[in-house]
């Protein structure tokens, strides 16, 4: 078997309000986890079980409390928890994608131009990831008119699929989904999971979170348990 | 406009012996042409605290010195920085010139002239061939001057940058560091505005490659005239307190653009008078019915030609 | 156009500066700061009014000497540097970004002459050369080449700070200082400001270092972030890790104290 492409050791996670008197909210402890190329696991547990957390540690949009991150980059292992910063902006360049609930919408900037930017950043011409950018809209039924359009007007499951087709344009090597088709109706769900099953195909490591069964069912290889930590606090 | 010494002669008052005459040079009371006044109105220390700053102001050619200007008995805006100059370099056997606008005969000339004449009773003249030193407000003579030549200077805003940059500290900074972008950003403006770069006079130069300097206000016309001539250049301005010089034979360019080289400008016509054709005209009017003569600013160049002419025809 | 393309951590900054202490009297402007940046990263320095973020950008940029600490650019003591090497410095691998457009722009010339000043400064005397490219860059901020020639004065606010930024990138500088580039400008406004230096700082590959008080502001444009706070920096890294995930308590006020940001 060929080594995992993302790995954790002991990943740990707990939050310091100062705000409220300084309350201690352990959310991870110990996560082992490991992905490997082609590979797509789905964290599995309850509502509030720290999947999004989990999620968010790995992405380094949050600081891991304890523990490693081992990613595969540029050929060798990183650690993404203790990366400097430039190093994560480089590794979310080239390596790890990230689709999140939300889109984070930016004032003025064309639906197509959000999810072209990614390419352009990884050194695509503008042409190309232009074109690129058009297909995979058009693949998830987002018409022309709306490609020039900057998506804060859009509905919820519009800005999803903007945020789904600037996410599976770089053909990241690993990639984290957060709940990728809860806005999105049965069309688009079988289109999302063609995306997801030819992403696995070109040996992607994919984490998921997935509340739909039926989503979870046709991508995930198999699911990893993420268990509510006791309130140590 | 007939006589080379002129009509306020220096003898009329009559009270001292001829100052060629006089062996006590600088003994200041011996050779004042009134009485109870130092020989040209200065007295020694200041003249020598001026004589100074102009030593330091040949030595950086262009480059604005400071120096302490002090009330004269006319007023601001009528040549007192050209005067104090004027009044430290003089000596008694010294011959002057003094032109405003090129003319002799205007008010202002006529004023200066005469208190020399008093306060130092120098010799004067109209001719420029015939003057050791010329003072002028806004013009060079035609008549190319010689290295035993001063010409001096009336400037009323020694600041070239002065109308871009209000903040005498920033332009002085400016100055050290040979920061000159800004004034370039004037002529810009200009062609962008008009088409051609529209500064008719006090257009600005550039002196020994190092100085942004303001010519005074000359017409842009005169300004190859600056160019290494064999005079020395006196530049005084009394109400800024500045006093700057060009040594003979420097370097001085008028600022430009390549695709919008600096072009001197004159009325394109022949003077009225002596039929100069490459010389700086004044339009008269000569009635009010839109009358009009194109003649030398130059009054004493324009009446040797005529001169010449006559004399020419006569023979 | 060549794409934002920050290379690895190992990078040789292109600004270094180590133990910034400054004091006002009695009152502690900078202690103990240490700030570097790489070619084409966008650093932000928030905080709130009074933390001595704008101070910070003042030493950085050499307009304001430190107690102690070392300013590096490229290797050269930029406090050792005479006036001239730095105003040289500033108007060709620099550029200033001034909170006011009045501060950084000439209100009595033109548009044009606005864009074009940086580049007679150091020395272009081609009249035709000099208008073309500021045409070039009125149409980057999106100014209409028709008014060229108006004054700054009969621009709005937006459009003054537009003008601003063209003229400060017109020498191609590495690395552009901002001053709270968007205060004082309406929402609307601000949006299209930031979406703008966004994308020109992405496709020069500029690096920026920009102060602001706003949080969305740094989030939008900033790789890094660093928190001040009375002088210090209490708090820096990854943008989003420090606006989503703050540890230091200030950070965490500061980020809580924002509307949706």
């Amino acid at each position: 078997m060929t080594a995992p492409l993302l790995r954790t050791k002991g990943l740990g996670k707990a939050f310091t309000l100062h705000l409220q008197g300084g309350t201690h909210i352990p959310v991870l402890g110990d996560v082992d986890l490991a992905v490997h190329p082609g590979e797509c696991v789905a964290l599995w547990g309850p509502s509030g079980a720290g999947k999004s957390t989990l999620m968010r540690c790995l992405y380094g949009n949050y600081g891991a409390g304890s523990g490693r991150i081992m990613l595969r980059h540029r050929g060798a292992d990183i650690d993404l928890a203790a990366a400097a910063p430039r190093t994560v902006i480089e590794v979310r360049r080239e390596t790890l994608g990230y689709v999140s609930q939300f889109l984070r919408v930016i004032p003025r900037v064309a639906t197509r131009d959000i999810v072209a930017e990614p390419l352009i950043a990884r050194g695509m011409n503008r042409g190309e990831a232009l074109a690129r950018a058009t297909t995979l809209l058009h693949r998830l039924n987002l018409p022309e008119r709306l490609h020039g359009l900057p998506p804060s007007t859009f509905s919820g499951g519009e800005q999803q699929r903007v945020n789904l087709a600037r996410g599976f344009a770089p053909f990241y090597p690993v990639l984290l989904l957060d709940e990728p088709t809860a806005s999105l109706d049965a069309a688009n769900r079988a289109v999302v999971l063609s995306l997801i099953n030819e992403a696995k195909a070109t040996g992607a490591a994919i984490i998921g979170i997935f509340h739909d069964t039926e989503v979870r069912e046709a991508v995930a290889d198999r699911l990893y348990d993420v268990l509510p930590q006791q309130d140590a606090a | 406009m007939n006589s080379a010494t002129t009509m306020d002669s220096p003898r009329a008052s009559g009270t001292i012996d001829s100052p060629r005459a006089s062996g006590a040079i600088d003994s200041p009371r011996a050779s004042g042409a009134i009485d109870g006044y130092n020989f040209a109105y200065l007295d020694e220390a200041t003249k020598r605290m001026i004589r100074r700053a102009l030593l330091k102001a040949v030595a950086i050619p262009g480059h604005q010195i400071p120096f302490g200007a002090r009330e004269m008995p006319l007023p601001y805006g009528w040549g007192t920085g050209g005067i104090q100059v004027t009044a430290s370099i003089l000596g008694p056997t010294d011959t002057l010139k003094v032109i405003d606008q090129g003319a002799d005969d205007t008010t202002n000339a006529i004023s200066i002239r005469r208190f020399f004449t008093r306060v130092a009773g120098v010799a004067t003249t109209e001719h420029t061939a015939d003057a050791t030193v010329v003072q002028t407000r806004h013009r060079i003579p035609e008549r190319t001057l010689r290295e035993d030549q001063i010409i001096v200077y009336q400037v009323p805003q020694p600041e070239p940058l002065f109308r871009l940059e209000p903040r005498r500290t920033e332009t002085k900074r400016l100055h050290a560091l040979a920061d000159y972008g800004l004034m370039h950003v004037r002529l810009y403006e200009d062609i962008a505005r008009l088409g051609h770069i529209a500064k008719a006079y006090d257009y600005p130069v550039m002196v020994n490659g190092r100085y942004l300097m303001s010519p005074s206000p000359i017409p842009a016309f005169d300004n190859p005239k600056m160019h290494r001539m064999p005079a020395l250049q006196l530049f005084g301005a009394g109400r800024e307190k500045r006093i700057y010089a060009i040594p003979p034979y420097t370097d001085v360019r008028s600022l430009d653009f390549e695709d919008h080289p600096f072009r001197p400008i004159r009325a394109p016509h022949v003077c009225a008078l002596c039929g100069s054709g490459d010389t700086y005209l004044d339009e008269v009017i000569t009635d009010d019915a839109g009358g009009r003569l194109f003649v030398c600013s130059d009054t004493d160049f324009c009446a040797e030609r005529q001169a010449d002419t006559a004399k020419e025809a006569a023979e | 156009m060549t794409p934002h393309r920050p290379e690895a951590g190992g990078l040789t900054p292109l600004l270094e500066a180590q133990g910034l202490n400054l004091r006002f009297g009695a009152i502690p402007a900078l202690i103990d700061v240490a700030i570097d940046i790489t070619a084409g990263e966008v650093v932000a320095i928030v905080g709130e009014s009074g933390s001595g973020k704008t101070t910070l950008l003042r030493v950085l940029s050499g307009m304001m000497a430190p107690d102690a600490g070392t300013v590096q650019w490229l290797g050269q003591d930029v406090l050792a540097m005479g006036e001239a090497a730095r105003r040289r410095l500033m108007r060709t691998e620099w550029g200033f970004v001034h909170q006011n457009p009045r501060d950084g722009l000439r209100l009595a010339v033109s548009a044009g002459g606005n864009v074009g000043e940086r580049l007679m400064a150091v020395g272009a005397r081609h009249y035709g050369s000099i208008r073309e490219q500021a045409l070039s860059w009125l149409a980057k901020v999106e100014i209409d080449a028709s008014r060229i020639d108006d004054l700054p004065r009969t621009f709005s606010g937006g459009m003054q700070q537009r003008l601003q930024i063209a003229r400060t990138l017109v020498t191609h500088p590495k690395l552009v200082f901002m001053d709270e580039p968007t205060g004082g400008l309406d929402v609307s406004v601000q949006a299209r400001l930031l979406d703008l230096i966004r994308s020109l700082s992405r496709e020069l590959g500029l690096s920026v270092l920009i102060v602001t008080h706003d949080i969305a502001a740094a989030r939008l444009l900033a790789d890094r972030i660093l928190v001040m706070r009375r002088g210090r920096v209490v708090e820096q890294g990854l943008t989003d890790r420090v606006l989503d995930d703050p540890q230091h308590p200030y950070t965490q006020l500061l980020v809580s104290s924002v509307l949706a940001a």
